[in-house]
């Protein structure tokens, strides 16, 4: 396959990427608009509940809140609002949720990013380290603790990170590591075990340059497919983390939305989230899918 | 088996055992309260001690342990249900079906886990008696945790789509529901199998962090996500290390199920 050939296939799969994306997004909030549309409780403010306002008063109040529009008519508001950046306001905190959104969202990637960083490094090391010795004691140990930490719940590991000030980003590279590095383990298990890579091992070529040189650019693509996935495993862990160690970011509001039944809210952070998440993982593989095309 | 494996299927089957004993075991009722010793420490009457309540500590845990290893499975049965039906038609039918039902796979599985329950947990009441909680609990866990096994599912049974005694089922005049039910399922239920055990601890740890945040099992019914609840409390907990039973049980539980099953890529 030519150079030139090799470009329009990832232009090709990069514009489907991005139409799956476009497309589900609009499903995702054609879902979140119903959802909130059909919500018990939805458009009754305490002034409908008001006993001095006459039956004309109140009829008044729900054409004004528009409240009598029609579905079709319903979702066109909604996704215009939204493709205005209008994500609705937040019933139990009374606040713009696109203003929520923008002071959590920060906190809540700051953290995220920071732990999956620690929790690849420290994976990355490990799974690299056990291909160097190749030990039963290390191997053992090593499974046995990562064992240990994939059966501790996260919101367990929130509450210790508590007690001992931990960060919130390490208490989330506590639960996002042992996800990775089983993971990890194998891949580069695999790729050691090539037949190329045993032939370079008997040549005498040293461990860091058999590592560097052939193992890792043949776990490489696989790798780049589970960043993706570690952002969803890293963003699900900073609910409970967030919540149980007061960290003001989008886990917290999730919970505190779904705490106070405030549906408007929980249902657009959903929404962002979803997102975000597709979105990196679709760059992680279009990623993986480049990388896989220029070492072919 | 491993010995490894017979000593962790036998530890499992003992707590499965001790769920059925339960019963006959509770010192006391889960919800009795013992008013004038509020969190009394270890002694004949109550071996592990009374909580901030005044309740005994060991019924709450023995009951707890029932709750949460039979909402685990039950979860997780209802998952490889729904996975086994989608997975199956998906793969046997394939076209625009197979494509629709992995598009919804592929989009609940960039979704992170816990926002999912949140969402619909924020659908539902919050104050319901404690027995609609618990099942509110496996019913979210159950219809919300099929999408991993789909996919595998869905694999398998492209595979014997092609199969040479489908094509002959198919030449015969079989139906799809018939082929579904007496040609591919059979042929998928060592996989089936599987998918179930892999998320039973997957649900035991869903339900612990949903009972911690408030919104799985409620109170007075204990589980052991509840019951480490507490565990906010440090001063509490180093005074009481007891409490930490539930935690200790759960690590067991969960490491006995990692060491029995085939990980999900032999499971594959």
């Amino acid at each position: 396959m030519n150079e030139t050939q090799k470009s329009a296939n990832l232009f090709r799969l990069a514009l489907r990427r991005l139409v799956i994306l476009l497309g589900l997004g609009l499903v995702g909030a054609l879902a979140s608009a119903t959802l909130v549309r059909f919500a018990p409780g939805y458009g009754v403010t305490e002034r409908d509940l008001d006993p001095r306002l006459s039956a004309n008063s109140a009829e008044a109040l729900r054409q004004k809140q528009a409240l009598n529009q029609s579905l079709p008519a319903f979702y066109f508001h909604y996704l215009s609002a939204l493709a205005h950046g209008d994500l609705g306001e937040s019933d139990s905190l009374k606040r713009p949720v696109r203003e929520l959104l923008r002071q959590r969202f920060p906190v809540t990637g700051n953290s995220v990013i920071r732990g999956m960083g620690v929790a690849w490094l420290a994976a990355t090391l490990l799974a690299s380290l056990g291909l160097v010795i190749r030990g039963w004691f290390f191997e053992a140990s090593a499974t046995a603790f990562n064992s240990f930490l994939l059966s501790l719940p996260s919101a367990v590991v929130a509450m210790l990170a508590v007690h001992l000030r931990a960060p919130v980003f390490f208490a989330i590279a506590v639960v996002v590591f042992p996800r990775l590095y089983s993971y990890i383990r194998n891949l580069l298990i695999r790729a050691y075990d090539q037949p190329h890579v045993l032939a370079a091992r008997t040549r005498g070529l040293g461990s860091g340059a058999i590592l560097f040189r052939h193992v890792l650019p043949l776990a490489a693509p696989p790798l780049l497919a589970l960043l993706g996935v570690s952002f969803a495993i890293s963003f699900g862990a900073a609910i409970p983390i967030e919540a149980l160690c007061d960290s003001p970011g989008l886990g917290q509001l999730a919970w505190h939305a779904a705490l106070s039944r405030d549906l408007p809210l929980i249902v657009n952070v959903t929404l962002i989230v979803a997102l975000v998440m597709l979105a990196a993982n679709s760059l992680a593989d279009f990623a993986g899918r480049t990388f896989a095309e220029s070492t072919s | 088996m491993t010995p490894l494996q017979k000593v962790a299927a036998s530890i499992l089957c003992a707590l499965f055992a001790l769920i059925v004993l339960t019963t006959f075991l509770l010192p006391a009722h889960y919800a009795r309260q013992f008013r004038d010793i509020p969190n009394a420490g270890p002694s004949s009457a109550h071996p592990l001690g009374t909580d901030a309540l005044g309740r005994d500590f060991l019924s709450r845990l023995l009951y707890g342990t029932r709750v949460s290893l039979l909402l685990a499975p039950a979860a997780a049965l209802l998952a490889t249900l729904i996975a086994a039906v989608l997975g199956s038609a998906a793969g046997l039918l394939g076209g625009w079906f197979e494509h629709i039902v992995l598009a919804a796979t592929d989009l609940s599985l960039a979704l992170p886990w816990l926002f999912l329950l949140l969402l619909v947990r924020a659908m539902l009441p919050l104050d319901v008696p404690p027995l609609v909680s618990v099942v509110i609990a496996f019913l979210m866990m159950g219809l919300l945790g099929w999408q991993a096994s789909v996919r595998v599912i869905c694999a398998a049974a492209r595979g014997v789509r092609d199969s040479d005694f489908l094509l002959l089922a198919r030449s015969s005049g079989c139906r799809p529901a018939r082929l579904l039910v007496r040609h591919v399922a059979p042929n998928l239920r060592l996989l089936f199998y599987a998918q179930f055990f892999i998320s039973i601890p997957l649900f035991i740890l869903t339900e612990a962090n949903l009972s911690i945040l408030g919104l799985g099992v409620m109170e007075p019914t204990p589980s052991w996500g509840n019951l480490m609840r507490g565990f906010e409390d440090f001063s509490t907990l180093s005074a009481n290390p007891w409490r930490l039973t539930p935690l200790i049980l759960l690590v067991i539980v969960v490491m006995c199920f990692q060491l029995v099953l085939p990980s999900q890529e032999v499971a594959q």
